[in-house]
């Protein structure tokens, strides 16, 4: 007899962990972009590029989970 | 009245799909080639070239107010792009930048004006041209600067022991040459993608709730609608930002070929 059933894609389910990790990262690399700018206002446009460059680079991991998503069906 | 609205609502499929991305031709028979992809970077060409000849047609040392615009973009992506992080030798790079940064742009925000409501950026194929442009232009330009053995030579041999060597010279051959243009393709695809498919998500899920069958959950189909304009207006700081980073990537890469040491 069947109590529970779960229909659909498991990818959202894998979507939302991986999702996790880029969240962290990415909220680390503003956290630090405001904690340095804070203690230096004046080296806020130097850091600037660099957050970009950062969250890019992190931000990619959780795209490559929705590309992913789609691919391994 | 709910009920005409309901029967609006009827044929709208719920989730949407990845097919939903597969438009069809415009004209009978000439699918990949005539879509309305391929017709809208045609007019972002199009548009762009017009818009910076018509700006600078008559150049006034006291800029009017078209030629102030077309003047900051460039301005913004030579000085604060361009020179800030490539250096001096980067002014002969804001051509190139400025036209990658207003044709992304551009194109992202297809993906919001209404009436078009899509970028051609949702589909690998146009974001993978730009960064294989991209791609070629720094090695050839790395290869220009410093010879072709010099370059893979900087690129390839990180200063560190001979023993690390065998680990860190795969790893930095990956990163290079494989995983960069990969992941600047795939960044703005996916953002594009996404970005589309939240629409599509909160559009059509509003649609989805009004037809449902109790009375209680078809109110909720409002605040669907809600979220997607809200979501709009986040997709509009998402193209310009994705624009900003597909450039700001390029130029780093760039300034890691143009550099003279490690």
């Amino acid at each position: 007899m069947v109590i529970a059933a779960v229909n659909g894609s498991l990818s959202a389910i894998g979507y939302g962990l991986a999702a996790i990790g880029p969240g962290i990262g990415v909220g680390l690399v503003f956290a630090a972009y405001i904690q340095s700018t804070a203690r230096q206002p004046e080296s806020s446009k130097l850091t600037l590029p660099y957050v970009w460059i950062g969250f890019a680079v992190i931000e990619a991991l959780a795209l490559l989970g929705i590309a992913f998503g789609y691919a391994f069906k | 009245m709910s009920g005409q609205v309901g029967l609006v609502a009827e044929g709208i499929p719920f989730p949407p799909k990845v097919e939903d991305f597969y438009l069809p031709a415009i004209l009978e028979g000439a699918y990949p080639w005539l879509t309305k992809f391929t017709i809208l970077v045609m007019v972002a060409a199009v548009v762009l070239i017009g818009y910076f000849l018509w700006a600078y047609r008559g150049p006034a040392l006291v800029p009017t107010k078209r030629q102030w615009i077309a003047e900051s973009i460039y301005g913004f992506i030579r000085n604060s792009i361009a020179k800030d992080m490539i250096g001096h030798e980067g002014v002969a790079f804001a051509p190139y930048l400025a036209t990658l940064f207003s044709f992304v742009l551009l194109t992202n925000l297809f993906g919001i004006i209404p009436g078009i409501q899509i970028s051609p950026n949702s589909h690998i194929a146009f974001p993978l041209v730009l960064a294989v442009v991209s791609y070629t232009l720094f090695i050839a330009s790395g290869v220009r600067k410093h010879g072709f053995g010099k370059y893979f030579k900087h690129a390839l041999l990180p200063p560190a022991p001979w023993y690390i060597l065998p680990l860190l010279v795969p790893i930095e051959a990956f990163s290079t040459f494989i995983v960069r243009p990969v992941t600047l393709a795939l960044r703005l695809f996916a953002n594009m993608f996404a970005g589309h498919m939240i629409l599509l998500v909160f559009t059509l899920g509003g649609f989805a709730l009004l037809n449902a069958d109790s009375l209680f959950v078809k109110p909720i189909s409002l605040l669907s609608w809600l979220m997607a304009v809200a979501l709009t207006f986040l997709e509009v700081i998402v193209a310009i930002l994705q624009a900003y980073v597909f450039v700001v990537l390029t130029a780093s890469y760039l300034q890691g070929a143009l550099a003279e040491e490690h």
